[in-house]
């Protein structure tokens, strides 16, 4: 009978402890729920698929970095996703960034090397909103873990453009985004089909660079992700035997008393 | 007797000795942690205490690595978390052990105080030992809150406003204390430096309390899963090996779900909120608490409409108003202060729920109602949220302020065995 109630007592606990995490997740309004997509990275142990994040670095350096600051990265960091460090440089040196003072005291300007962050687009807010209809593009080092969704919602939000259901009019400047919250957005639709042609020749397709570069972002939010993931393994396997060893010596060392 | 006619320590490695006389630390130990007579029939239950006991020390082992790479200013705190998660050799590492050890904390000493209201660990002799327990609790849920606004994100800041916001509640002088806490008119770097401070000030605090909670444990002698005293020596083992061993099992398995949740899914239990860099301008959708304060969140907000006093005319110019954050905040202070006064309001001679059948119903709805009030506490307090609170509100505090006291009088207890050799016995010859 006490084992019994011991058991419910366990079904008790282990449901506060797995449901009440779950609850603080299970609100959200979003008119539309972004599709759940698969991807790689997401899986208990899958690892970032390199060329994709390439591929999105692209996208990021040819549509999102004329609004969208990167603070968090720098050029150096891109070995990270498989380039050499003379493409590093050659990348790098494309940007001029202010460095300074001089022995003069003056600022100047420079190529940027590996260890500078991303070159932001504008100098402050004020001149980001002000080059964007008072919008003010959100840094996306950190914008897959920065939104409710995460990889889902941001491939959502750059396929997610359409024109407003009757009745529904968009306001001056704006955009009708079915993923967005209040659905008026101030970004203008940043990708189509046959903007960017890769390295291979091939145009994109919306869903192509959309995904590349969704899963650019998610590696640039979570960059030490597959190191994690390689020595949870490690840790994991010594706890695994570590319990098993321990629970034997329990029961040896209990046998002398039961 | 005297320090020079004490027998001389019989330790036979001579540095052990040595100081053993001088400061008899290893006599203590081996008093207190080697034939320390523990009842041996605790269940997994007894693990939870040694286990928080370790998240502690991990809990502050982790911190003053992450300390040594974070800068306690409204301006750079965000930036500099995000830099020791990238740039810093294993500051991810550090970063989710830390963040995620606080759940596991909090998962163990829920644990841990749960197995005590169960089996009534905190009645005489051992109340002055729960009311240390309690004030860890306290000292935790401080620590824990101070620590989840330095990475200064929008929960960061959001929280820290609505929380140091409820002091306002407090009739004439709420306002001003809140300024006090704030240091300042606004949250801003002086909160942000104080609660630095004393977030690296509390857990050693915390560490002082268990050291009195755990003398005062080894003074009247660890409670068991019957409730009953050990009476002879059938009843007890010597703490080690039985239990070093039974514990370091435990450990291992809490240990393996923990570091999953860290290495496998070390954002299940935060909020994207809290990568977004606090902006005081842009108030977040929802702002909720982290999962360990969801139940007492609810009972704050399931609290909804103002009580007007009519004193006009006597005392004061105005009405006095019971306002409904008021009775929020006594409401949510009151359900952790009434665990103070539990030995006093439970004086049923049987401590464990196995023995009492309808007490044991009551604590199992306690628990229920936590859950209850767990889930109630994400949600926005509206409709059925709203009653679901109310409800586990409601069942909460009767549970302590008339069940209990009435089981404690009334309740037919069921015949308790006579000795925990025993039930040991007993629960083996049932199998």
């Amino acid at each position: 009978m006490i084992n019994l109630y011991q058991k419910y007592f366990a079904i008790v606990l282990t449901a506060l402890f797995v449901f009440t995490p779950v609850a603080v997740f299970a609100s959200s309004d979003n008119s539309h729920h972004p599709m759940a997509q698969s991807w790689p990275h997401k899986e208990t142990f899958g690892t970032y698929d390199k060329p994709s994040l390439q591929r999105g670095f692209q996208v990021y350096r040819e549509v999102c970095a004329g609004c969208h600051s990167m603070n968090l990265l720098s050029y150096r960091n891109l070995a990270e996703i498989g380039f050499t460090a003379d493409e590093i440089k050659a990348i790098a040196a494309e940007d001029n960034v202010m460095d300074g003072p001089n022995d003069e005291g003056e600022m100047f300007e420079r190529p940027a090397r590996p260890s500078d962050r991303f070159k932001a687009p504008f100098e402050n807010e004020a001149q980001a909103r002000f080059g964007n209809n008072g919008a003010y593009p959100p840094d996306l080092s950190l914008l897959v873990k920065a939104r409710h969704g995460g990889e889902d919602y941001i491939f959502a939000l750059l396929t997610g453009y359409d024109t407003p259901p009757a009745g529904e009019t968009v306001r001056d400047g704006m955009y009708w985004n079915k993923y967005f919250k209040g659905n008026q957005i101030g970004m203008a639709p940043p990708l189509s089909s046959g903007l960017i042609t890769y390295s291979n020749g091939k145009s994109a397709s919306l869903e192509q660079s959309a995904r590349d570069i969704t899963q650019f972002l998610a590696w640039a939010s979570e960059p030490n992700m597959e190191e994690r993931k390689k020595m949870g393994l490690k840790v994991l396997l010594f706890l695994l035997v570590f319990s098993v060893i321990a629970y034997t010596a329990k029961r040896r060392i209990w046998a002398k008393i039961h | 007797m005297t320090a020079s006619k004490k027998p001389k320590s019989d330790f036979k490695n001579p540095v052990v000795k040595w100081v053993d006389e001088r400061l008899p630390i290893f006599t203590m130990m081996e008093k207190e942690y080697g034939a320390y007579p523990t009842p041996k029939n605790f269940n997994y239950l007894w693990n939870f205490g040694a286990i928080a006991m370790v998240m502690l020390m991990l809990m502050i082992a982790t911190g003053i690595f992450l300390a040594m790479n974070y800068t306690p200013h409204i301006d750079m705190a965000f930036n500099s978390v995000e830099r020791m998660t990238r740039d810093v050799n294993y500051g991810w590492l550090l970063r989710y052990l830390h963040m995620n050890g606080a759940s596991f904390f909090f998962i163990a000493v829920y644990i841990h105080i749960y197995r005590g209201l169960y089996y009534g660990s905190y009645k005489k002799p051992r109340e002055l030992l729960w009311i240390f327990g309690v004030l860890i609790f306290l000292l935790m849920m401080a620590t824990a809150f101070m620590g989840y606004a330095l990475p200064w994100s929008q929960m960061s800041g959001w929280g820290v406003n609505v929380i140091t916001n409820l002091f306002s509640a407090i009739p004439f002088v709420g306002d001003s204390i809140v300024t006090w806490l704030w240091g300042g008119p606004a949250v801003g770097n002086p909160t942000l430096n104080r609660f630095y401070a004393l977030h690296y000030l509390l857990p050693f605090v915390i560490f002082a309390v268990i050291f009195l909670h755990v003398w005062a444990l080894h003074i009247s002698g660890s409670g068991n899963p019957t409730g009953i005293e050990p009476k002879t020596e059938k009843d007890t083992v010597p703490f080690h090996p039985y239990y070093t061993i039974k514990d370091t099992f435990g450990l291992g398995v809490f240990m393996f779900i923990f570091m999953a949740v860290v290495f496998y899914a070390p954002l299940a239990l935060t909020h994207s909120d809290h990568f977004k860099q606090f902006d005081s301008m842009v108030t977040p959708e929802h702002i909720v608490p982290e999962w360990y304060f969801l139940p007492f969140y609810a009972i704050l907000k399931s609290f909804t409409s103002d009580i007007t006093i009519p004193l006009t005319g006597y005392m004061f110019d105005n009405a006095l108003v019971f306002t409904a954050k008021l009775q929020g905040v006594i409401a949510m202070f009151g359900s952790i202060l009434i665990l103070f006064v539990l030995p006093w309001l439970d004086t049923s001679p049987v401590r464990s729920a196995r023995y009492r059948p309808l007490y044991r119903i009551s604590v199992y709805l306690l628990l229920l109602s936590m859950i209850v009030l767990g889930y109630a506490g994400s949600q926005p307090a509206e409709g059925l949220m709203l009653t679901l609170s109310r409800l586990g509100t409601g069942y909460y505090f009767m549970h302590f302020i008339v069940i209990v006291p009435f089981l404690s009088k009334h309740e037919k207890t069921l015949p308790v065995p006579k000795s925990i050799n025993d039930s040991v016995i007993q629960a083996k010859g049932s199998k």
